[in-house]
């Protein structure tokens, strides 16, 4: 080998050449892993559906299917809704502080955009199992003498109210998840659009 | 460093990575020839993550799969780019390893003590046909189908076992979801595995012997007081920084053709592949891509009646016949130099009609038999003539190489 | 030698297509579509012909309609008022509200999927198929194509071309040829107008066999630029080092 090796050039080549070797390699490992993310299908799939709510009494439950997630809709009377003002005692996260469980304007005492319109994600908070509805009150279910209706999740016991609202002492870190919505008319609801979306 | 001495007490890194690439002496007068082998293991690599993300994708059923492939174009972010990479892979994968067999024949590769490097070769060589002929049922286009038919029929031509053995082959009485669904599995487990132990069995076999060189002589006759050969160099930096540079050619027309004719005209991508699997509409010529079509034009080169047992069973066994032929060259070879650089005419001679035989063999295989294409006959009688030129190279081998007068070898590579 | 004999041939070859590219169906005579991707509003005119006349009986089952909306910058507005008659959300493929044994019972065949026709079939032939029907009174339909004899799909677009006759001549080896066209009754267009929109519609179906093909060649650009410049460096380093050897 020769002595005259200019070990600057070669230094710097060597840097130069190795960066923009790896900028292409980079370049060519970005499309390899986008190709994982949700396809058109999926996204097709996952569209925003729309409910209409004017037969839904109060009391019962609509459950619609929203990118293969149950979107549960409840209709709660004045009664209910004066109810789960009592319980807030008992609540881990009784205003909504999370801010990732709820949207901006679900974030109030009720959880909802109406009052009386509950729209949230039939998915545990803790593991995403399925909770059962319990809307029958007191000790007949065997979730307490002072249960106050809500949903319960049969994995590991896991308890909300009916504004999906968790409980104390249960494995559920939060509250349900109210999905992206808004109302196209008083008695439609556009799921997985936001409010602000829809209107502006 | 700590960290590589913890692992060097475990695992020997440090002296794998010197014996095969720092302290690895490779000739210093490797040529244009010798950038191939590199280029087909990156390719290797390519196919392989290539392969993993379309299976992501791809749904190994005849209801869906042509389906699937289209769902893989459109609906899959850079699924084009994914798929396009993967169909070009396998044509680039082919010339890449042609020319790397050409550079074989031309400095004696093959040759003691390299014989066994030469064989496990060609038995990659054959797997990856494999690969590739499996691979291709699998878009579920017509001509995936139809060409999977024709091939499969071929072991039905192999006496009292043929029929019965097509159809356990098949799993079916025709090709159908039962084939495709094995194909499947031959193509992402069985092959790659293979392949990949296979690749790894050829470059431990080359680096327990060296590399040859254009000049075809043994650089270890002459070392320097520390046993390292005077006319070799280390792999890295030295070929490494060569290899980079020829990787980057590569690439560079490798994702040319991937972004600007990603079907070559035809020859990487068959227009009959983008109509959906048909069973009563056969295209109207059936041929295999084009790196199986020298094969393919000897088969269809055997047309002669009077054969016992038929013509067809002798166009199976002449196909075989001129695949196995490369496996003994080792033996067919009495030259007593290896580079052509060192032989009489008549070598040189025999492998340029060889190469012009088998690029020949390879044009006439995509093209109808009754036409003419090139000049005063038919196809079908210049791929006789190929065939006869394709044995001849081998099988007079022997006596060629031995009346060859060659001129002596130099002691240092120039 | 023997180097530049096998690295020249195979460019040889390069320019004569496989047997399976050139004989298409019979190796008849095509008009050449001259298509422009690059040209928007002809990809919209074609679009708008392809999903009022096309998508009455064919599908493109592997395009999405928000997909075709976005990549021709047509707006959803038109997209659902114009181009969207036989399903509900701008997500969905376009398919036909019509069962393949039904297609079959009441078109005598299935009418076949056009996703990939101008990739299985070529720009130039949709463009002549297009141009090629002529009234015949010898067919169930009462129309015949010069490109696709016998062909089951009457002729969707006369009112635009008008009523054809075909004249044939017959060589002395018996061999039918086209000779031309005679306009019974005009259309709504002249033929100029009408060949312009069958170019459009084949430039559409071109984008619709392949919508990458849109970003194909501006990223494939990009990726030449790039690839030359680390040529070059790769090349600087490599020079660099074998200065040594050398």
């Amino acid at each position: 080998m020769t002595d005259d090796v200019n070990s600057g050039r070669r230094r710097l080549l060597t840097t130069v050449t190795t960066g923009v070797g790896l900028a292409g390699a980079t370049a060519l490992a970005v499309p390899l892993v986008a190709s994982m993310k949700p396809s058109a299908r999926a996204v097709a799939a996952g569209a925003p559906v729309e409910v209409d709510i004017e037969d839904l009494a109060p009391g019962k439950l609509k459950v619609v299917e929203w990118r293969g997630k149950p979107v549960w809709i409840l209709r709660r009377d004045e009664q209910t809704l004066a109810e789960l003002e009592e319980i807030v005692g008992d609540l881990s996260d009784p205003d909504s502080e999370v801010i990732e469980q709820q949207p901006a304007y679900a974030q109030n005492r009720h959880r909802s955009i109406r009052p009386d319109v509950l729209v949230v994600l039939g998915v545990c908070t803790h593991l995403g199992c399925a909770p059962t509805k319990e809307f029958e009150k007191g000790a007949s279910t065997g979730l307490g003498d002072d249960w106050m209706g809500g949903f319960f999740c049969p994995c590991h016991g896991s308890k909300f109210d009916l504004s999906g609202r968790v409980y104390k002492n249960v494995p559920a870190p939060t509250n349900l998840v109210v999905p992206p919505h808004s109302y196209v008319t008083e008695n439609r609801i556009l799921i997985g659009v936001d409010e602000t979306e829809a209107t502006g | 460093m700590s960290l590589i001495n913890w692992i060097d007490d475990r695992f020997p890194l440090t002296k794998v990575w010197n014996e095969h690439l720092a302290q690895y002496y490779a000739p210093k007068n490797f040529n244009f020839w010798y950038y191939f082998g590199g280029l087909a293991v990156v390719v290797l690599v390519l196919q392989i993550v290539t392969g993993i993300i379309l299976t992501m994708h791809y749904k190994p059923d005849a209801d869906l799969a042509f389906a699937s492939v289209e769902y893989i174009m459109r609906d899959v972010p850079a699924g084009w780019f994914v798929r396009y990479l993967h169909g070009v892979g396998a044509s680039m994968f082919f010339l890449v390893v042609y020319l790397h067999m050409f550079r074989g024949l031309m400095y004696g590769s093959y040759r003691n003590p390299r014989e066994l490097i030469w064989i496990l070769g060609m038995v990659i060589y054959v797997a990856l046909m494999a690969e590739a002929f499996f691979g291709y049922l699998l878009p579920w286009g017509n001509m995936s189908y139809w060409g999977a038919q024709v091939i499969i029929s071929l072991f039905g031509a192999i006496p009292v076992i043929g029929e019965p053995l097509a159809e356990w082959i098949r799993g079916d009485f025709v090709v159908s979801d039962a084939t495709l669904n094995r194909f499947f599995a031959f193509h992402v487990i069985l092959l790659p595995l293979l392949l990949a132990l296979l690749v790894y069995l050829h470059i431990v076999a080359l680096h327990k012997v060296g590399s040859n060189n254009p000049d075809g002589i043994d650089i270890k006759k002459n070392k320097d007081k520390d046993g390292i050969p005077v006319d070799g160099i280390p792999f890295h930096p030295y070929y490494t920084v060569k290899d980079t540079f020829g990787i980057a050619v590569f690439m560079t027309i490798f994702l040319g053709i991937v972004f600007f004719v990603p079907e070559l005209g035809g020859w990487f991508l068959e227009k009959d592949n983008f109509a959906p699997a048909d069973i009563l509409q056969t295209p109207p010529d059936i041929v295999p891509l084009w790196y199986l079509t020298p094969y393919y034009s000897i088969l269809r080169a055997v047309t002669f009646e009077w054969l016992p047992g038929g013509a067809k069973v002798w166009g199976v066994i002449a196909m075989g016949a001129a695949i196995v032929m490369f496996f003994f060259l080792p033996w067919l070879d009495r030259a007593k130099v290896r580079s052509i650089r060192y032989r009489g005419w008549m070598y040189k001679t025999a492998l340029t009609i060889f190469a012009v035989t088998f690029v020949m063999l390879g044009y006439l295989g995509t093209k109808n038999p009754g036409h003419i294409d090139l000049f005063l006959f038919e196809n079908v009688i210049w791929a006789q003539i190929g065939m006869l030129l394709y044995f001849a190279f081998f099988l007079l081998m022997p006596i060629y190489t031995t009346l060859d007068r060659t001129k002596p070898e130099p002691d240092r590579v120039g | 030698m023997k180097s530049v004999i096998k690295k020249l041939l195979p460019l040889v070859f390069l320019f004569s297509s496989p047997a399976t590219m050139a004989a298409g169906s019979g190796g008849e005579h095509l008009d050449s579509a001259y298509i422009n991707l690059a040209d928007k509003a002809s990809l919209r005119r074609g679009a708008h012909t392809f999903v009022n006349y096309c998508l009455s009986c064919h599908e493109a089952s592997f395009m999405r309609y928000d997909r075709m909306a976005r990549d021709l910058d047509i707006d959803l507005t038109d997209l659902r008022e114009n181009m969207m008659f036989a399903s509900g959300r701008p997500g969905d493929l376009m398919k036909v509200n019509m069962s393949a044994e039904d297609a079959k019972s009441w078109l005598g065949v299935t009418p076949p999927d056009l996703s990939l026709t101008a990739r299985s079939r070529g720009p130039d032939w949709i463009y002549t198929y297009m141009r090629g029907f002529y009234r015949d009174s010898g067919t169930a339909t009462g129309w015949n194509n010069t490109l696709f004899p016998n062909v089951a799909m009457p002729h969707i677009l006369y009112e635009w071309q008008g009523l054809r006759s075909a004249n044939f001549e017959v060589s002395s080896n018996g061999a039918k040829s086209l000779a031309g066209f005679d306009q019974m009754s005009p259309g709504s267009m002249n033929a100029e107008e009408y060949d312009g929109a069958m170019r459009d519609l084949t430039n559409f179906m071109v984008y619709l066999a392949e919508p990458a093909k849109l970003v194909r060649y501006k990223i494939g650009v990009w990726v030449m630029v790039f690839m030359l410049i680390f040529i070059g460096l790769a090349y600087a380093l490599k020079k660099e080092y074998w200065r040594d050897v050398h």
